[in-house]
């Protein structure tokens, strides 16, 4: 054994050089590390970084490594310090704080950083680059003091980051060089898709654009054009590319062109100095993704410790645009030239695109939009140059067969070391190994076990063909139906059951449908509960434990621990009486923040856990049930009680079906909304339900979601009278209560139902239609306001919103 | 463990309600109590192991194991552990049953 061990030193603390170590770690590279990194951050992931700007995930959400990662493996960390020189004389790595560390072997892994253009005006305030922590904080920031934004570039990070202000609340305009977005991923027609949809979603456009300069004071004020005109903005993201950080490798006497030249095994021209990431340039390419840099890692891994490693020979690069609800791929040729064929699928109606390029039958290219589902086949196909076939292009292009087995042998011949989730560089074997020695039968279980799928979820179709090649047919075919990682029955046997054996309680279920976990989890628990209640309205005895804490506190925790309380407003009406309550109940019990919901309603937020009944019992109004999957407003339009184009009573009937159907449990929560007339100002095209009043009637519509997949609802019906209207949102409702997933909303119900299936069951069936309001009606009349419960169980309150303190 | 720990007696079993836990302040520490199916009882900080912090006491309870109510990341009762792919420890406080009381060291 080696009494000291060699030296090695990391210069960048990036993805690409942590995911190395990471390897070398995992390969068991005796060596004592130590990382040097700029930024005053552990390792992060980079690639999220849109997200966080779009809100959807925080900076802690996308910290790969905890500063307890580095400990654990005796790792040194020096954060916020650059790296100037490596000297290979003394062996030294010279760093700006004056720090020295003496290496055997050195990894540089510097990333690159966002190319400022050098047009006047640049270094005025307000203008940053989108590469960083540091620039997204500037970004919110920004957003926060600033109207107008222009992002300098359309390609993927400029689309990312215009995406991100536009959700941050600003007026954000793209400008762009060329005639197409993304023009070095897509062709012309996806470009064209992707702009529209863009657009749709509040970003606006300038193309065939040269930013000439950035005029203003101090800060920039306007952009100038090179044809003469001007674009206002405040605020300015220069993402018209990315420059490798060279120089440390440049003032080390490093051979750098573009990037840092390394060989087939990441070998600089410097003895014992290796390169990785986006920093180096290998055979004539930068790498500006992710896929490449853990490709990379896994080779240089292998080589400095030691083992037998295939060269690195370049990557295909595929191109996946990270914005929530736009799907955009692209891999190998995008364009095709005269010798090449092309096959493609364009369905305006469902906005998909597919392409795929031949050059003599070898699959060369591929761009998809809209439907990204055969991204990962695709990719392998290109990489392999595979030969196109008659059963490949009736896979991939859709003419009909099952496609099942096919699909598995791709994943068959996928080498072990493939790397299949590019967020958190997760090989197959990694996968393969989880499923055998773990026993796992679940993508669920693959995720929290080797955090495959975790981040932006785009692999998963490609781990569940691996679950399924693993464990064969049969198992797998049942492990994909069963409703979590406790059960192999779905939810559709799991409410048969119930039905046809008498089940009766959340523990008998589990017993009698042999769950592998006796207790269940978080997922099958108030899955169960619910299915239970909706079945036995009248005897089933909910149960607490099973209920998610928003739903078992009636408020809505946040992550302090503190809750938010939400009235009830009928139809988002309410009285000056009822503001004056809530305004002195908010002040007397230090409320944080007082808002106006997106449902019409007022939420106070930040009230302790031991002041929510002291709360509730002097607002003295019902639960507004912001909390539950239960239908939470009813929003409403003013209607003909004042408007002068309303043609029926909005404000009305919203609140009179508000109160109808109020307090029942659904599988998900279930949003309503009620216009006077057709200009639709309560927006009813988003609702689970929404309804239009016309001028003798109602018009229904069901399945619509303003947030986290967007849909617009389907025309259900029309109805004359009021009473037809309530007693079909009733069938509506018990019809989606009673064959609903728990936590499926309406709108994912509508899709795998077929509205034609619904329709069927509720208009055309008469009788079927009265039975469900029959049933319906025995559920409402079970319901009881969660509130004056609480406050009328004295036992039940102190159980779950006292604090005992002892001595 | 440590032999100048004190045991101080909380409450009867009976009032802590079966996989539903319970928040105690105890010489300045605040705890959360569970007792689980089988009639075991644990007690560990109320401090969500998670970066962004937060409580843990009114989180779903099955079997040992403990859903945290904010970010469902899944705690052993026992030990503290977090358990994989997420990492981390809560603090675990030793408890003892003595003719239906419940008794918690700090």
């Amino acid at each position: 054994m080696n009494t000291t061990r060699e030296r090695l030193v990391l210069i960048g603390n990036g993805m690409a050089g942590v995911a190395t170590l990471e390897q070398i770690i995992k390969l068991g590279g005796a060596y004592d590390i130590t990382v040097i990194g700029s930024e005053p951050h552990p390792n992060y992931n980079r690639i999220m970084l849109s997200y966080v700007l779009e809100g959807s995930q925080t900076i802690d959400d996308i910290v790969l490594n905890s500063h307890e990662w580095y400990e654990e493996n005796h790792i040194t960390l020096h954060t916020g310090v650059t790296v100037t020189a490596i000297d290979p004389e003394t062996q030294m790595i010279l760093t700006d704080s004056g720090l020295q560390v003496p290496y055997d072997k050195v990894i540089i892994a510097t990333g690159s950083k966002s190319l400022i253009l050098p047009i006047p005006g640049h270094e005025k305030q307000g203008v940053v680059g989108f590469r960083d922590i540091a620039d997204c904080h500037q970004m919110m920031e920004a957003a926060k003091n600033y109207r107008t934004a222009a992002v300098i570039g359309g390609g993927l990070l400029g689309l990312e980051a215009a995406k991100g202000l536009v959700s941050l609340g600003m007026d954000v305009t793209v400008v762009h060089l060329m005639d197409d977005l993304m023009e070095r991923q897509l062709d012309s027609v996806a470009a064209a898709m992707l702009k529209k949809e863009l657009e749709s979603q509040g970003i606006k456009f300038r193309m065939g654009a040269q930013t000439a300069e950035l005029q203003g004071g101090e800060r920039v004020e306007r952009l100038l054009f090179k044809d003469g005109t001007t674009l206002q903005a405040d605020f300015v993201v220069m993402a018209a590319g990315i420059r490798p950080n060279i120089e440390v490798a440049q003032n080390s006497g490093i051979e750098t062109t573009r990037g840092i030249l390394v060989d087939d095994y990441l070998q600089t021209s410097m003895p014992n100095v290796y390169a990785v990431g986006e920093c180096v340039q290998h055979r004539e390419t930068c790498y500006g993704l992710v896929a490449p840099l853990f490709e990379q890692g896994m080779v240089l891994a292998k080589h400095i410790c030691g083992l037998e490693a295939q060269p690195y020979e370049g990557s295909t690069v595929s191109t996946k645009l990270k914005i929530s609800g736009v799907d955009v791929f692209s891999a190998g040729v995008f364009i095709e030239n005269e010798h090449q064929s092309v096959i493609t699928a364009r369905d305006d109606w469902k906005r998909t695109y597919k392409k795929i390029i031949l050059q003599d039958n070898i699959i060369v290219g591929a761009v998809l939009f809209g439907d990204i589902n055969d991204s990962a086949q695709l990719q392998k196909l290109i990489r392999e140059a595979a030969p196109m076939t008659d059963e490949l292009y009736a896979e991939l292009m859709g003419t009909g067969g099952c496609s099942h087995s096919k699909k598995k042998a791709s994943v068959e011949t996928m080498a072990n070391d493939e790397i299949v989730c590019g967020c958190n560089g997760v090989t197959k074997l990694d996968i393969v190994s989880a499923i055998q020695d773990k026993g796992l039968t679940s993508v669920d279980e693959i995720k929290a076990c080797t955090g495959a799928t975790r981040s932006c979820g785009g692999c998963k179709p490609v781990v569940e063909q691996i679950l399924q090649y693993v464990l064969g047919d049969g198992a797998a075919v049942a492990s994909s139906q069963g409703m979590c990682g406790c059960t192999t029955h779905s939810r559709d046997e799991v409410v048969a059951a119930i039905r046809e054996k008498g089940l009766r309680t959340v523990k008998e279920v589990m017993n009698v449908m042999e769950w592998q976990k006796p207790e269940g989890c978080s997922k099958c628990r108030p899955a169960i509960n619910y299915y239970l209640g909706m079945i036995y309205p009248v005897d089933y005895q909910d149960e607490k434990s099973s209920r998610f804490v928003n739903e078992r506190m009636n408020a809505n925790i946040q992550k302090d621990g503190t809750y938010t309380v939400v009235p009830r407003m009928y139809g988002g009406v309410t009285t000056p009486e009822d503001l004056k309550k809530i305004a002195d109940v908010s002040v007397k019990y230090n409320v944080k923040a007082v808002k106006m919901t997106g449902g019409q309603r007022i939420d106070l937020i930040g009230v302790e856990k031991e002041d929510l009944p002291k709360v509730w019992e002097e607002l003295d109004m019902p639960s507004g049930y912001a909390y539950a999957k239960s239908l939470r407003t009813v929003k409403t339009c003013v209607g003909s009680q004042f408007c002068r184009f309303g043609t029926q009573d909005s404000m009305g009937m919203g609140a009179s079906l508000e109160q109808r159907f109020e307090r029942l449990d659904f599988p998900a929560k279930f949003k309503m909304a009620v216009n006077g007339c057709p200009r639709n100002c309560a927006e009813s095209c988003t609702k689970d339900i929404g309804i239009v009043g016309n001028d003798g009637g109602w018009e229904i519509f069901i399945g619509g979601n303003g947030g986290i997949k967007a849909r617009l609802a389907d025309s259900f019906c029309k109805v004359k009278t009021d009473q037809e209207l309530i007693d079909l949102c009733g069938a509506i409702i018990q019809y989606y209560r009673e064959t609903g997933k728990y936590l499926e909303r309406t709108s994912e119900w509508v899709e795998r139902m077929g509205l034609d299936t619904i329709k069927a069951a509720i208009l055309e069936d008469e009788n079927n239609r009265q039975q469900l309001v029959e049933r319906v009606n025995i559920a409402l009349a079970q319901v009881e306001d969660p509130w004056q419960k609480v406050l009328n169980d004295e036992e039940t309150r102190t159980a779950l919103f006292g604090k005992k303190v002892e001595v | 463990m440590n032999s100048v720990q004190t045991f101080y007696p909380v409450g009867q079993l009976e009032e802590f309600m079966s996989r539903i836990g319970r928040v105690l302040e105890l010489k300045g520490l605040e705890l959360a109590v569970f007792r689980t199916s089988d009639d075991q009882v644990y007690a560990l900080e109320n401090r969500n192991p998670h970066p962004k912090g937060g409580p843990i006491a009114e989180g779903i309870v099955s079997g040992h194991i403990l859903y945290d109510p904010l970010y469902d990341w899944q705690i052993d009762l026992e030990t503290g552990l977090v358990q994989a792919p997420d990492e981390g420890q809560v603090r675990t406080f030793d408890v003892k049953l003595a003719n239906g009381q419940v008794w918690i060291a700090v």
